[in-house]
């Protein structure tokens, strides 16, 4: 069982550090975000008497590349449903929950690791973390936001059938939860109605965690920032295992 | 019922099996078997059912009504057991681009658990007999069609299977590709006594290589027997024109993937 996953996992991983122009282009798009907007909004942030700007959009923008590469390594299985490979694995004899464990593992592992990449290079754009005591935490963030997302793309994709659908998931979905995630603007004074949508989407959690692992200002603090990414991440393992185990191609 | 003792001279045994997908029903009360170490093709035109035979006796889907045994096991009821005694050559490729011809088949490998030990000769072994050990450090996305369709049948043979499915293992490939692999199943069916079960619309080869046949049309099993049965008893020379002769010249339809429905509703759309 155990190789069964690590086999899933180790496929993921591969398929990731082959795909360079996948590697670059992934990590353009943090890049100009950091550049365009921390540099681009921060006077008018700092005349709000908010502080440094780019201090606060970092974790922001190591959130929205999680999100990014998480779900797009979830939905990953459109690709090997359209291009065959998901029957390779599916008339193997190996359980279903074995081959969603392994590959959302290989997915978290990957969107993390994306993560990780751009907490680098948003310090080489002039980030500075105020204080590496909850970088642990920090981590343990990243991880879980990249395992819950991961299972949110495998749970998407279980339920399509082409990539003619990623478009709509894009749009109506993924740019939602990280436009409304608290990434790009502090939580504190928003209209009731944006703070509630932000409230009831988990990167927010995420977002508002990997801020305070590195070192800044929080919204709801690391406990429920911890409780609700494990519940979330722990409803949407079984959605996505469920719907993963109803495939039939 | 089918009975127990059948099992040791049968590798598939299919009694009045039932796929309906809505109203429509894709096969329809189908009934045969296949004989251990034999070589058996599975003909008929395009949407007669061949696929979905092959995915329900592969246990990717589950009939509506009827019963199967594959090397003795229920492919309903004991998943696990039928998995680890077939092999699959697809219709459409199944390889994974991103990786290196080993790496396809070590993946195989350990979901099959086939043991450690054992592994690396075998991929060997088997690399050697396709003839693409010299490439197997290639991703396969710089493979040719028939070379993908190579290394396909090595990995569907890694986990010493005792039947071989293969559905459409032929199609677009060049005569050489072809030749090479009817071949290496003729090699496989001599030496380790596998069981071929295979699907092909080129009646000559099925011709040449199946030791029986049977024609499958709109999900009914219209014959059965020996090439040189099926020509007898229809009066023709060859099995295609007995195939013609049993299936009638009209040309079938296909429910499309999703795809091509895709495609007409953009067609239909843009009116």
């Amino acid at each position: 069982m155990i190789r069964t996953i690590y086999i899933l996992w180790l496929r993921q991983l591969k398929r990731y550090v082959r795909s360079r122009s996948r590697i670059i282009g992934s990590l353009g798009q943090p890049l100009l975000f950091l550049l365009a907007l921390g540099y681009g909004f921060g006077p008018v942030f700092q005349k709000a008497g908010q502080g440094n700007y780019l201090e606060f959009l970092a974790p922001g923008v190591i959130a929205m590349s999680i999100l990014f590469t998480a779900i797009f390594s979830g939905m990953e299985i459109i690709w090997d449903k359209q291009f065959g490979f998901l029957k390779e694995t599916l008339v193997a004899p190996v359980s279903r929950l074995n081959i969603m464990i392994g590959r959302t593992l290989g997915g978290a592992t990957v969107a993390t690791l994306q993560g990780i990449i751009v907490f680098f290079i948003s310090i080489a754009a002039g980030f500075r973390p105020t204080s590496l005591t909850f970088l642990p935490v920090a981590f343990l963030i990243m991880a879980l936001t990249a395992l819950l997302f991961t299972a949110m793309g495998t749970a998407i994709a279980s339920l399509l059938e082409d990539m003619q659908g990623f478009q709509m998931i894009m749009n109506f979905l993924v740019m939602p939860i990280f436009f409304l995630s608290g990434a790009l603007f502090p939580l504190a004074g928003l209209p009731s109605s944006i703070f509630i949508a932000a409230s009831a989407n988990p990167l927010t959690y995420g977002v508002d965690g990997l801020r305070g692992g590195l070192g800044g200002q929080m919204h709801f603090g690391f406990g429920i920032d911890l409780a609700v990414l494990t519940g979330v991440t722990v409803l949407f393992l079984v959605i996505g295992s469920y719907l993963f185990s109803k495939i039939e191609i | 019922m089918l009975q127990k003792e059948k099992t040791d001279n049968y590798s598939i045994e299919v009694r009045n099996l039932t796929k309906k997908f809505g109203g429509f029903t894709a096969v329809d009360n189908i009934s045969f078997s296949v004989k251990r170490g034999e070589t058996f093709a599975f003909l008929g035109p395009n949407g007669a059912g061949k696929t979905t035979t092959i995915k329900m006796l592969t246990t990717l889907l589950r009939p509506t009504t009827g019963t199967m045994l594959v090397n003795g096991y229920d492919p309903i009821s004991n998943q696990d057991a039928v998995r680890r005694s077939f092999g699959i050559v697809f219709q459409d490729p199944s390889l994974d681009d991103e990786l290196t011809a080993y790496e396809n088949m070590e993946f195989h490998g350990v979901l099959y658990k086939v043991p450690d030990k054992i592994l690396k000769n075998k991929i060997q072994e088997l690399l050697n007999f396709v003839e693409l050990w010299d490439r197997k450090n290639d991703a396969v996305k710089h493979f040719s069609g028939g070379m993908k369709r190579r290394l396909e049948i090595a990995r569907g043979l890694l986990h010493t299977p005792e039947v071989l499915f293969m559905d459409e293992p032929t199609i677009g490939l060049d005569p050489q590709t072809r030749n090479s692999i009817w071949k290496y199943l003729k090699d496989l069916n001599g030496t380790a006594g596998i069981t071929v079960f295979f699907t092909t619309h080129y009646m000559d080869e099925a011709e040449r290589v199946a030791d029986r046949v049977a024609i499958i049309d709109q999900g009914k099993i219209v014959a059965e027997g020996s090439p040189q049965d099926l020509k007898k008893t229809t009066g023709t020379k060859t099995l295609e024109e007995a195939f013609l002769s049993l299936t009638g010249k009209k040309i079938r339809e296909e429910e499309s993937g999703s795809i091509d429905q895709m495609r007409m509703n953009r067609k239909m759309w843009s009116r």
